[in-house]
């Protein structure tokens, strides 16, 4: 990954903003992924000072304008679809047609970003209110090592707002929703749970789960088809599908909270493993702290690793965010030890070997070195092998790793909740990796 | 049973042929022999001699032998066969040594060889040094120095050696930290270590050894480019003793006054030419390290001497080096205060030595042993009578170029201390009653009078007669000298190693003949000694078989015929100087006979042909660096030149003008001088 260069950039100039009825009245936060890593700057003060400005009727006029532009994305691509089912695929046609999908769903997304950042400080401040946290979804950027706790940066963003990511993106692309979900689950570090949380003992409730509650791949269905889904706002999509009274604002709208109740009381989450640190009964028990942290500990600390990396086949993952945080720097690291182990920096290498009898560095032959450099390449290229968006989808759950590929492009300009939102669509969005450097520049104006 | 068939067979032959049924030598036992033997070191000759004897004897001698520096490659399959207990393998004189040679030596003596010096040895890569790791798995010593060329490959083959203690891989300027981390893991025993001038080498791997090899005695990292941060793991070495860090600018005082804790058991610190290092440095050092007793500031330029007074506490500081540093007469006695048990000080160029700073010196420390005022041009004849009248257990002294002592002074020398063993006075005022003194110096080892032209016979025959042990005589530019001053030195000093009389006008045959008795000497030097002909020349080599370095530049007078001597005796000759002498092709073609012959400077020989030259190039397979005109360059094939290089040859092109004669001594030391006051 390129971090100096990617730091190079900045948001560019709000100026080409998409729509006069658009009224965004949040500006984006111009930082970088330096910045993220150095800078002093606390989100919460930041998203506290926002959380005054935000107007919910502002809110639901974008958001209704957003509903507007999907419906006609959807006209688009059934219009796709009838002339490729007609044969008569006028091919000038059909690209202007893509061009004109590429720009909505560009302006869409840059859109939703704007309404996302606008009504964060709300769910912020709702959060810090004492509800357990939702699974994160800009914690599935990966960190190769050196990112601070990753809540420190990480907006946070509503089930709406997913809803609204969702709309669109199970509408255009079968799978999209799913990918998203698979992603969803990247990397939520049991340290979330242990540092920054330092709640007495007896002052949360602790939930065990049972085993394969927490392998369940999903926890909601259709009452209709029976199809499963791991958040209820996944399924509320879905059930659109299913007739017209899904489709109300009432029906999509997440299961309202009673005004007035009294708080719920804070969650924290036990390990259904008995031994474990992570179970109520250790001595030393250390609560997990969401859910989504009770499925990937239990998965690294007491199930097989099933996913092997396809580049060394020697490493070998239980989560499958862990195994797409070392595909994206397998391979590039250069220095290794004599037992097979390797590492991104020297300096590690060596206090690994200083650590172990009988270890020495291994000098890298000339072979591995080609092979390395191939393998750079090829990622420096930016997606070969990956044109193929079908190509994923059938080994969706299986290889997957769009990420890869993402952090050698440039979603600069974007700060980093956007960048997760784009990934699940990464597949249907190839055109965006093929020298699209920056993404927002080109979208809206055009 | 094999041996007592032998000698079944040698007995037979004496009862035919010499009617003496047993020899005196067959009653000696093995262990006698040996014993003998372990006493033949001096002279390699000796043991040549012994393995004569008889057929046992050299057997015997074969299986004794443990050190072997052969000279040439191609005998040494051989050789190897023979001794085949060699233990100690030094191939610095081969220069082209390759992997299949290095696998050869492997196989042949393995579990036997304990060390191998391939220092400066070209062409070997690291798959010969990982036949040896494979099969010497005694190795505990390797040099692989000055090979720029050898990257890491080498030291993780080294790496592999697990009895390995000494390794020296000075100047391979590819080794990395990497290369650095396999030894420093692979072997644990590591005593010694020097990777000076390996550039690549960082804190990392200097840290990683100092983990891991925790038996570390001796350290050598200079020229390279550590910091601070490898400090405290080197400090924490439980039995490190030696510690050179010389020009690694990357050091500073904060290095070491951060250190929270010295090395007990250091006893030697090198850290000339750091240039950062400055006072609060060397001082917290002092305190750090209470053992110290050898430090090296050379060329510290901005330590300065008085900041030892801050040391109140004991300082076993024997050995103290101070070359080119800022010195002041106050430094100096605060040095003398606070080191009370020095034996050795160096102030050689300290622009700031005064006679008021040896007086402070020497009225402290009578027991010093060493002391080296070299280029200390302000001290005059006061400073001399305060060392010479305290200092009376001096064993060297070291006094070039100081200007202003006069020749009265010197007298003092040869009066006062008696013990003397190397005494350097050169380009001194010296006259011939000082030397006659010095005479009295019976221990002297090394003289050093080179450009004192006052001296004559008068002095040097006293010091023929008196100086028996004296192997160093440099009487460079001594132009008094004649024949019979060189004859009462060779009669006096049987172990003379090393002469120079380079310039000593006087000299002619007769000084070389006198001199080839003198079985032992190795270097002779007479340029520009216009008397000296091919005569002399030829007796040297019929008597002195050890040369090995040879200077007759312009001596017009020598030709072929010397040229012809020194193919025929002098093995040994691995350099010589033949510039503007009568040598022709024919010459020179005997001269690359010897495979021994190294380094040639040949420029101006107007018999030589380019067709001579480059036959010669082509028979001396051995030659690594040759001095030529530059005018043959393009007279000499292309192609020759580049094969001759790719034996591991160098070329040194010159273009020097033709000098017909050269200026006298006196005009010389007097251009020196003006030299020296501009």
């Amino acid at each position: 990954m390129d971090q100096k260069q990617r730091s190079s950039f900045t948001y560019p100039p709000r100026n080409n903003s998409p729509q006069e009825s658009f009224n965004p009245n949040y500006d984006y936060p111009q930082f970088n992924s330096q910045n993220r890593t150095e800078s002093p700057y606390t989100p919460s003060q930041f998203f506290n000072s926002q959380a005054r400005e935000w107007d919910p009727h502002a809110l639901l006029s974008n958001l209704s304008f957003l509903e507007q532009k999907i419906h006609q994305m959807q006209n688009i691509v059934r219009e796709m679809i009838r002339t490729n089912e007609g044969q008569n695929c006028n091919i000038s046609e059909l690209t202007a047609q893509r061009q004109l999908l590429t720009t909505d769903l560009t302006s869409t997304i840059i859109q939703l970003i704007s309404t996302a950042g606008s009504f964060l400080p709300t769910i912020r401040t709702s959060l810090l209110s004492g509800n357990a946290p939702i699974p994160q979804l800009g914690s599935s950027i990966p960190s190769a090592s050196s990112a601070p706790s990753p809540s420190a940066y990480q907006p946070n963003p509503s089930p709406d707002y997913e809803e609204l990511t969702k709309g669109w993106g199970e509408n255009v692309v079968e799978s999209a929703g799913q990918i998203q979900i698979e992603d969803l689950d990247v990397k939520e570090g049991e340290d979330v749970g242990q540092d920054g949380d330092t709640l007495p003992i007896g002052s949360y409730e602790v939930l065990q789960l049972e085993k394969e509650e927490i392998l369940a791949p999903h926890t909601h269905f259709c009452t209709i088809c029976g199809k499963g889904f791991k958040r209820d706002a996944n399924l509320r999509m879905h059930m659109r599908g299913h007739g017209d009274e899904y489709k109300s604002p009432a029906a999509l709208a997440k299961p309202a909270r009673e005004p007035g109740s009294q708080p719920i009381p804070v969650k924290r989450y036990s390990c259904p493993f008995v031994g474990c640190k992570r179970n109520k009964e250790h001595k030393n028990f250390q609560p997990l702290k969401t859910l989504l942290c009770v499925k990937n500990h239990y998965k690294r600390s007491h199930c097989e690793k099933s996913y092997t990396c396809s580049r060394c086949n020697t490493k070998k993952f239980s989560v499958l965010a862990d195994l797409k945080t070392h595909e994206k720097h397998c391979g590039r690291d250069k220095w290794l030890c004599s037992c097979g182990t390797t590492f991104s920096r020297k300096d590690k290498l060596f206090g690994h070997v200083a650590l172990f009898q009988g270890h020495t560095p291994a000098l890298p032959s000339d072979e591995v070195k080609g092979k390395n450099e191939e393998i750079n390449d090829k990622d420096d290229s930016g997606g070969v092998g990956y044109n193929d968006g079908d190509e994923y989808l059938d080994m969706k759950g299986g290889y997957f790793s769009p990420m890869v590929n993402f952090d050698s492009f440039s979603f600069e300009g974007l700060d980093e909740f956007s960048r997760t939102t784009f990934d699940p669509t990464e597949n249907s969005f190839s055109f965006l990796r093929s020298g699209s450097p920056d993404f927002a520049r080109k979208g809206p104006g055009n | 049973m094999e041996p007592e068939k032998r000698m079944d067979k040698r007995i037979r032959v004496d009862l035919n042929l010499e009617q003496n049924p047993i020899s005196p030598f067959e009653s000696l036992s093995e262990e006698v022999l040996f014993l003998i033997l372990d006493l033949l070191n001096s002279n390699p000759l000796d043991r040549k001699s012994f393995s004569l004897v008889s057929r046992s004897f050299y057997k015997l001698e074969s299986c004794h032998r443990r050190w072997l520096t052969p000279l040439r490659l191609d005998l040494l399959p051989s050789i190897l066969t023979r001794y085949s207990s060699i233990s100690h393998l030094n191939l610095t004189l081969c220069s082209r040594l390759t992997d299949v040679t290095l696998a050869s030596i492997a196989s042949l003596l393995s579990s036997s060889l304990r060390s191998i010096n391939l220092s400066g040895s070209r062409s070997y890569t690291h798959k010969g040094i990982e036949c040896l790791a494979e099969k010497c798995f005694n190795l505990e010593e390797i040099d692989v120095s000055i090979r720029v060329d050898l990257g890491d490959e080498v030291a993780a083959a080294i790496g592999k050696m697990v009895k390995m203690e000494r390794v020296n891989m000075g100047r391979c300027k590819k080794v990395t930290d990497l290369g650095i981390g396999c030894i420093a893991a692979g072997c644990p025993n590591l005593k010694l270590l020097c990777v000076k001038g390996c550039v690549g080498v960082t804190d990392l791997g200097v840290k990683l050894v100092a983990v891991k090899c925790r038996k570390l005695q001796s350290l050598d990292v200079s020229f390279t480019m550590i910091t601070k941060k490898c400090l405290p793991a080197i400090m924490q070495l439980p039995n490190l003793e030696e510690f050179c860090m010389t020009g690694c600018l990357g050091i500073d005082n904060k290095a070491f006054v951060n250190l929270k804790q010295g090395c007990n058991s250091l006893q030697a610190l090198d850290m000339s030419n750091c240039e950062h290092m400055t006072d609060s440095g060397v001082l917290s050092i002092l305190q750090k390290c209470p053992n110290l007793y050898h430090l090296n500031l050379a060329s510290c330029s901005s330590v300065n001497v008085s900041i030892l007074s801050g040391l109140k506490s004991m300082c076993k500081l024997g050995s103290i080096k101070l070359d080119g540093c800022k010195v002041t007469a106050s430094g100096l006695k605060s040095l003398s205060n606070s080191c009370i048990s020095l034996k050795e000080l160096s102030l050689s160029k300290c622009p700031g030595v005064t006679d008021e700073g040896i007086s402070v010196i020497m009225a402290k420390h009578k027991d010093l042993v060493k002391l080296d005022v070299t280029c200390c041009r302000y001290i005059t004849d006061e400073s001399l009578s305060a060392i010479t009248s305290s200092c009376t257990s001096l064993v060297s002294l070291r006094m070039e170029s100081c200007t202003k002592l006069s020749s009265e002074g010197f007298r003092l020398i040869g009066q006062h201390c008696p013990k003397l063993e190397e005494l350097d006075l050169t380009d001194n005022d010296l006259d011939d009653e000082g030397l006659r003194s010095l005479a009295n110096c019976h221990n002297l080892v090394s003289l050093k009078i080179g450009i004192c032209l006052r001296i004559t016979d008068n002095g040097l025959i006293p010091i023929g007669q008196s100086c028996p042990r004296l192997r160093e005589l440099d009487l460079y530019r001594a132009i008094g000298i004649t024949d019979k001053g060189v004859s009462a030195i060779a009669d006096g000093c049987p172990h003379l190693e090393m002469i120079n009389m380079a310039y000593c006008t006087n000299i002619s045959d007769e000084s070389l003949k006198f001199l080839s008795k003198c079985s032992k000497l190795c270097i002779v030097e007479i340029r520009g000694c216009l008397q000296v002909s091919s005569v002399g020349i030829s007796v040297i080599a019929a008597g002195c078989r050890l040369l090995s370095k040879l200077d007759v530049k312009k001596c017009c007078e020598v030709n072929d015929a010397a040229m012809f001597s020194l193919a025929r005796y002098s093995h040994n000759l691995c350099q010589i100087h033949l510039s503007y002498c009568s040598v022709t092709d024919a010459g020179l073609l005997a001269l690359a006979c010897l495979g021994s012959l190294r380094n040639v400077t040949m420029l101006h020989l107007s018999g030589v042909s380019p067709k001579g030259l480059a036959t010669a190039l082509l028979m001396c397979h051995g030659l690594t660096k040759v001095k030529m005109h530059s005018s043959f360059k393009s007279s000499i094939p292309r192609a020759l030149i580049e094969h001759v290089e790719s034996r591991g040859c160098s070329f040194h092109w010159m273009y020097k003008p033709f000098q017909v004669d050269f200026e006298s001594s006196e005009l010389w030391k007097q251009q020196s001088h003006d030299l020296f006051v501009e």
